[in-house]
């Protein structure tokens, strides 16, 4: 196993209770796409490039930025909430 | 159960799935010590049998064709559970006509946001392009390829530019794209059945590895599953934003 | 060091689980899930491992190169994408939550049905 490879490893190790253990749901949303990128280098490391790719677009880019969204909806219905 | 009661009863369990998982382990093949013999039947023959470069696009696109059509319909019948739960909220909220959210409404982004995301959105979309149909030659493939192409529609939005959005790529036609692309993938798959017998047979002229058409039915099926995906992100990113795609004029609320 | 990656996969596994146990919000337990449905990526690639092999792609190889496992990395790609859609569906459903009971907290929720 390379030295690259153990990196990968401890890095998405460490991701894991960072991503975890972040109650703000914005701040996780951020979290949770550096973990996916950390994962993505993982992938790329454990000779998987498809994959990698794969994991890129989607946990790094398309679920934060649908949490981001829908956090601004969460927003807004709870301060119509407190209006009625 | 109290919320105390209940971590300690999840540290037992845990502990108790953590004991059961390392002592599995002990059972694997060390890391690197590969002994399966799919790998290796497909590594045999992968590349002579469907004329692919790209082994793991082969595979999901020829030798487990049918499983990537039970995933791509997974995920059409998601963005479609998401659009029924989200879509009878829409008509109740009345927003008074310049009132923040309604299309003139809208917050104009800042200059450097607008400038850097337009100049984006085409490589954006040559790369989608690129990855999608370079699929089974090069690491890509439809599901690679298709969301590049959806976030370069959704750039244009975030750059400010909704109503060149709203006409390039409408309500209407996203959702024609995301089905067109669902139908495709199982209309390749019912035409090996017409054309060689078997549902999802290879039926194309395979050509030679290593060209751009080459692979069969493979990168037709890369462009299928491409479109569904990136149609099917394009909606979820809408209906999350809920905002000039579906933004709906006064006179019109309730249509729907 | 033969099996640091599958102890990682399980390591991953308990924080995704313990995020979805202990979570105060919605959202937050749709991302502990990702957090667990992580793992298994993670044991799928290294099952497939084989040491000193290349990728399965032979664009610019010789096709002799032993390569990895195709098959895993196929499961795992579909995998990646249809599971961040069904946690879209998981946050939409959070957000109907939010309009129907007025909270996203799952402690709350249990307390309203009573």
């Amino acid at each position: 196993m390379t030295a690259l490879q153990v990196g990968a490893l401890v890095l998405v190790a460490v991701g894991a209770p960072v991503v975890a253990l972040t109650r703000d749901p914005l701040r996780q949303a951020l979290c949770f796409g550096v973990f996916g990128t950390a994962l993505a280098i993982l992938f790329f490391v454990f000779q998987a490039p498809d994959v990698a790719l794969s994991q890129i677009v989607v946990s790094a880019v398309g679920l934060p930025v649908i949490v981001i969204l829908g956090l601004v909806k969460l927003r807004e219905e709870e301060g119509e909430g407190e209006e009625e | 159960m109290r919320r105390s009661a209940r971590l300690g009863l999840f540290g037992a369990g845990a502990a108790a799935l953590a004991t059961m998982l390392v002592l599995a382990i002990a059972g694997l093949p060390g890391f690197g010590r590969y002994p399966g013999p799919y790998g290796d039947a497909i590594e045999a023959v992968g590349e002579s049998k469907t004329h692919a470069t790209d082994l793991v696009t082969a595979v999901n696109f020829d030798f487990r064709a049918y499983d990537t059509l039970g995933e791509e319909f997974i995920l059409f019948a998601a963005v479609l559970g998401i659009a029924i739960v989200l879509r009878d909220r829409r008509g109740e909220r009345k927003r008074a006509p310049g009132a923040p959210g309604t299309e003139r409404g809208l917050a104009r982004p800042s200059a450097a946001l607008g400038m850097v995301g337009l100049a984006l959105v085409g490589p954006l979309v040559v790369l989608g392009i690129d990855i999608a149909v370079h699929g089974h030659l090069t690491p890509g493939g439809g599901f690679q390829g298709g969301l590049p192409l959806g976030a370069a529609v959704f750039l244009a939005f975030l750059a400010g530019e909704y109503a060149a959005m709203k006409k390039v790529a409408p309500h209407a036609t996203v959702e024609l794209g995301e089905a067109a692309g669902a139908a495709g993938y199982a209309l390749i798959g019912l035409g090996g059945l017409l054309f060689a017998g078997v549902f999802f047979q290879n039926f194309i002229d395979r050509g030679e590895p290593g060209r751009l058409l080459s692979a069969g039915t493979i990168p037709l099926s890369n462009v299928a599953v491409a479109l569904e995906v990136a149609g099917a992100f394009l909606l979820l990113w809408n209906e999350f934003s809920d905002q000039a795609l579906l933004v709906v004029p006064e006179g019109e609320q309730g249509e729907r | 060091m033969t099996v640091l990656p599958y102890l990682v996969a399980v390591w991953v596994l308990c924080w995704g689980l313990y995020g979805i146990v202990t979570s105060r919000h919605l959202f937050h337990l749709v991302l502990s899930l990702g957090v667990a449905q992580a793992a298994t990526y993670v044991l799928l690639i290294g099952v497939g491992y084989k040491a000193g092999a290349a990728a399965p792609i032979y664009a610019d190889v010789p096709s002799a190169t032993p390569v990895v496992d195709p098959v895993v990395q196929a499961l795992a790609l579909v995998d990646v994408v249809v599971e961040a859609t069904v946690a879209a569906l998981l946050l939409a459903l959070a957000l109907q939550t939010q309009k129907r009971f007025g909270t996203v907290d799952p402690d709350e929720l249990h307390a309203l049905k009573g």
